[in-house]
């Protein structure tokens, strides 16, 4: 009998791979802060992903890959909510968040 | 069981992959910022069918809720309260092609590294493993042992939560007062 996709480790860790891969395309290519910030939250997509994964996989057991991934989930959620504040302070002295224009620090 | 239950499910797991694939690539490759959240809320939804695909339901509605739910509509509001639209590419100059060449290739080695790697764990596959547990990675069990064993990373994610409430609030206000 063959082992379907869906029950194979390697399936998951070659999405969460590709997810990786293209966020750091994302976070190479793009020129505002806001896009970066997305390329970002993909990668701890890719994180989490693989963390489930092997817990399913590898390292059995009931929850402890549930709450980490939960932990990551709760990290993400407050490095959005800081990063979008500073954005839009930058915006507001900038008139810009494109990444080449705010290149300038005040002590 | 049904015959054809197996193709089925073979079916609904393409289609997730395929969901998550397709979301990432928008939020990476589109030129309009919204079009990119969309595809990061899209990459979520994806996401949240591969976790219930790996024996946890809880975690995809925490997907759904957190990413699409919170994560998104925030990038949303972010969004309209700046002009966040990827300047239009300059004819493709030398530096451009340059950084765009360095970036698909960057991610494709990452990508290959990546796969070499997964593949070591291929021949692993559920069932290949005991049949352990089938009702082990229930709500019951994550919030005894959330409760027990990680109550002090839990205090710490709400407190770190918390702080960083207060400190969007505190940056995003200071900004306005000085004009």
């Amino acid at each position: 009998m063959t082992v379907h996709l869906h029950a194979q480790a390697a399936a998951y860790l070659t999405v969460a791979a590709f997810l990786l891969a293209a966020g750091i395309y994302g976070l190479i290519r793009r020129r505002t802060f806001i896009g970066m910030l997305i390329s970002g939250e993909i990668i701890f997509s890719a994180a989490a992903l693989n963390v489930m994964t092997l817990n399913r996989f590898v390292a059995r057991d009931p929850a402890v890959g549930q709450i980490f991934v939960l932990f990551i989930m709760g990290l993400a959620a407050a490095e959005v909510a800081i990063a979008l504040s500073i954005i839009i302070a930058v915006y507001r002295n900038y008139r810009s968040i494109h990444s080449k224009e705010v290149s300038e620090l005040e002590g | 069981m049904i015959p054809g239950s197996a193709y089925i499910v073979g079916a609904i797991f393409g289609v997730i992959v395929a969901t998550t694939l397709a979301g990432a690539l928008i939020a990476v490759l589109s030129t309009r910022i919204i079009r990119s959240v969309t595809g990061l809320a899209l990459c979520c939804i994806g996401l949240a069918g591969l976790y219930y695909f790996l024996g946890s339901p809880f975690l995809a509605l925490m997907e759904i809720l957190i990413y699409v739910g919170a994560v998104c509509v925030t990038i949303v509001f972010g969004v309209m309260l700046s002009e966040p639209d990827e300047p239009e590419p300059r004819a493709f100059k030398g530096r451009e092609l340059a950084w765009g060449i360095g970036a698909v290739l960057v991610s494709a080695a990452v990508f290959w590294g990546a796969v070499r790697l997964a593949s070591g764990w291929g021949r692993l596959s559920t069932a290949a493993l005991a049949k352990a547990d089938a009702s082990d990675g229930s709500v019951r069990t994550l919030g005894i042992s959330l409760l027990t064993t990680y109550s002090l990373p839990f205090e710490l994610i709400s407190l770190v939560l918390l702080v960083a409430i207060l400190g969007a609030l505190v940056i995003a206000h200071g900004g306005r007062s000085r004009q």
